[in-house]
């Protein structure tokens, strides 16, 4: 009996504490591919999400409450991407910062525009995101019409006259940059040689490149991911085509080069001037090197997210998503990549993409200024 | 012609990899009459414990490549036959008198669970090695296009060539192979006659497991890359190698195998990439509708 009573105690005590801690905690999520292919850019997001939450608890929290960080894991797959919304809704989550891939953030978009839940993408470029008229949707990066214009830009300026391919890999992403990027190339008068498609996951490109050489391609423009990326490159040069490749956002991480070796020289890619450069990011750039960590693509992204939305709940003095989206919507906030004004749609107001150039050793540099 | 000769090199290569996994497909069905779901995932295994024991390799210091090459082989072998062998003793063989389905739900079991262990045990990501076997070959050059064969092509169709007819031989001219035979036609009878049919069976999902740890070395060495989902794809072409060249046939598989890698290559080289996989499956349903049992297979004789 004296035990059964202890029990009783104990569960109850438990059970306060347990209630004591939800009550305290604001819970937020950083929703992404955790694993899988693209797990290299999952990490990427939750390792901001993660010292965007602790530095934000440690300086007091919001509305005086800590955030707790939940993780949603879509493995770059739009029905996973719709089941993690609806789980992620379930737990009354007032705000997820995610997810990656375009194809991921549109359908898991509805289902916490449904949910009463505000999503703020560090990394969807898709037009599309925020082009449906959803009230609960805003990015913090650019879109792929605006990266397909400056990418048109540099092959025009230093491939007129040569041969050009396009490549997609059918995803909302791949897919969506490649056909901007030949839209901005065709409006310029510049027309390509090939417009293909391959399967995202497909490891053997043998038979493209070989097509690729027959067509004497100078620079091969893929809308895809690092890794297919990766391959078509190491199986470019392994057949003896020294073609380009450029691609998009997608190949800001440094996995790609461990993919290619140093066959990753001279690959070109559009992204965001490096956010790691910026003054106002220097503080937290030091800190994630001390973890260990190069918050490298879109970790500092991530982290902005989470900085846009405390200091509009800060601000608004509730976490309702519907007050917070206006009260964002409506101001311009400092984040570590700068201080971010959206427009009615959710998207930022200044946007400018530059070129990066992968060298032999497995870094790249931006290659162009801002703008240009 | 130097182009077409180009995208005959990469089919081969590619119809190689698919032929080896194939063999396993087949030789498994050829025996006990299942179809073993689980080969493709063996087939990844094989190409992570090649990955493994090649990074441990290299750790220690050893540079000199033929050596890395073969005992890396010789370990990958060795620890996906264990896995082979592992699987058919937990998932197989208390099943084997049970009705037919029973096998096959527990081989698509037991590739999701080893799928999953690789997933959990290493890691989601990809594990991408450096290219190894470098270098290769300008074999000829005509109105600028330049064929090249790399030495790891040369490498991988000689190592399934060299292992299709060494496992031919060992079924056609050894003891083992015999006794392979004799369970293929009546395992009772087989008993009867004293031979050993679990060992018999054991030992196919062995040398099955054996060929997927030199396709999934060869994969590794080729693409420069392993990852725990891996097994699904190409065990599903491997799959459909297998039924193309007539299941339960050797030879056959190999031919699936390369008509596939083939096809594919082909089609993406002088129509569309996009619709390869199409194509290659399309012509699986026209050889089947004409010849129900495969290129090479032998009508299926029901015993009474």
């Amino acid at each position: 009996m004296k035990s059964l009573q202890m029990f009783g105690l104990a569960l109850g005590a438990a059970m306060a504490l347990s209630t004591a801690a939800y009550a305290q905690d604001i819970p937020v999520a950083v929703a992404g591919p955790m694993t899988g292919g693209e797990s290299a850019f999952g990490r990427q997001m939750k390792n901001g999400a993660d010292l965007a939450v602790a530095d934000i608890n440690a300086a007091g929290g919001v509305l005086g409450k800590k955030l707790s960080l939940q993780v949603g894991d879509d493995v770059c797959d739009p029905k996973q991407a719709r089941s993690v919304a609806e789980k992620l809704s379930g737990n009354k989550v007032p705000f997820v910062a995610g997810h990656f891939c375009s194809s991921s953030s549109i359908p898991a978009s509805e289902v916490y525009a449904e949910s009463n839940v505000l999503q703020i993408t560090p990394a969807s470029t898709n037009p599309l995101f925020t082009e449906r008229k959803l009230w609960n949707v805003l990015r913090v990066c650019g879109r792929d019409d605006q990266q397909g214009l400056v990418a048109a830009d540099y092959i025009k300026k230093n491939y007129t006259g040569k041969n050009v391919a396009i490549l997609n890999d059918k995803t909302t992403y791949g897919k969506g940059l490649a056909d901007e990027t030949k839209k901005a190339l065709n409006a310029a008068g510049f027309t390509e040689k090939l417009f293909e498609s391959y399967n995202k996951g497909d490891k053997d490109f043998n038979a493209i490149v070989s097509r690729l050489k027959s067509e004497n391609i100078d620079l091969v423009y893929v809308g895809g991911y690092h890794q297919e990326s990766g391959l078509i490159v190491r199986q470019m040069r392994a057949q003896g085509l020294k073609a380009v490749l450029m691609a998009g956002d997608a190949l800001n991480d440094k996995e790609f080069a461990t993919i290619t070796g140093a066959d990753a020289e001279g690959t070109l890619f559009t992204f965001g001037p490096d956010p790691r450069n910026k003054p106002t990011a220097k503080a937290v750039v030091e800190k994630f090197k001390a973890k260990g960590i190069d918050p490298e693509g879109y970790t500092l992204y991530t982290y902005a997210t989470m900085q846009v939305w405390s200091q509009a709940v800060a601000k608004v003095g509730s976490t309702d998503p519907k007050k917070v989206v206006e009260a964002i919507k409506a101001g311009e906030w400092d984040t570590v990549i700068g201080k971010l004004g959206f427009d009615a749609k959710g998207d930022i107001k200044a946007i400018d993409y530059v070129v990066y150039k992968w060298d032999a050793k497995g870094n790249y540099a931006e290659i162009t200024k801002q703008g240009s | 012609m130097a182009y077409f000769s180009q995208q005959l090199i990469n089919g081969l290569v590619l119809g190689s990899i698919y032929g080896l996994i194939a063999i396993g497909y087949t030789m498994v069905y050829g025996i006990v009459g299942m179809i073993n779901f689980a080969h493709g995932d063996i087939f990844m295994i094989g190409g992570f414990v090649a990955l493994i024991t090649f990074l441990i390799l290299v750790s220690i210091g050893l540079t000199f490549v033929p050596v890395i090459l073969l005992l890396v082989l010789l370990v990958a072998m060795a620890m996906t036959a264990l896995y082979g062998w592992s699987v058919e003793r937990i998932a197989y063989r208390p099943l084997r008198h049970s009705f037919r389905l029973a096998p096959m739900l527990s081989a698509i079991g037991m590739s999701f669970a080893l799928t999953n262990f690789a997933q959990v045990a290493q890691g989601a990501r990809v594990k991408p090695v450096p290219p190894i076997v470098t270098g290769g070959y300008s074999l000829f050059e005509r109105d600028g296009f330049v064929v090249q064969l790399s030495n790891i092509q040369i490498i991988v169709v000689i190592t399934t060539l060299v292992l299709l007819a060494l496992f031919t031989w060992l079924v056609s001219r050894t003891r083992l192979g015999r006794d392979m035979r004799a369970c293929e036609q009546d395992q009772t009878m087989a008993a009867l006659l004293g031979v050993d049919v679990d060992r018999t069976i054991s030992m196919t999902f062995v040398i099955g497991a054996a060929l997927a740890a030199v396709a999934g070395m060869m994969y590794l060495l080729y693409y420069g890359l392993v990852d725990f989902f891996m097994g699904f794809v190409a065990g599903i072409k491997a799959f459909t190698a297998a039924v193309l060249g007539g299941i339960g046939s050797l030879p056959g598989a190999m031919l699936g195998g390369l008509s596939i890698g083939l096809i594919e290559t082909m089609w993406s080289a002088y129509f569309s990439v996009e619709y390869k996989d199409v194509a290659a499956f399309s012509i699986l349903i026209v050889v089947l509708i004409f010849l129900p049992t495969g290129l090479l297979g032998r009508p299926e004789v029901e015993k009474v």
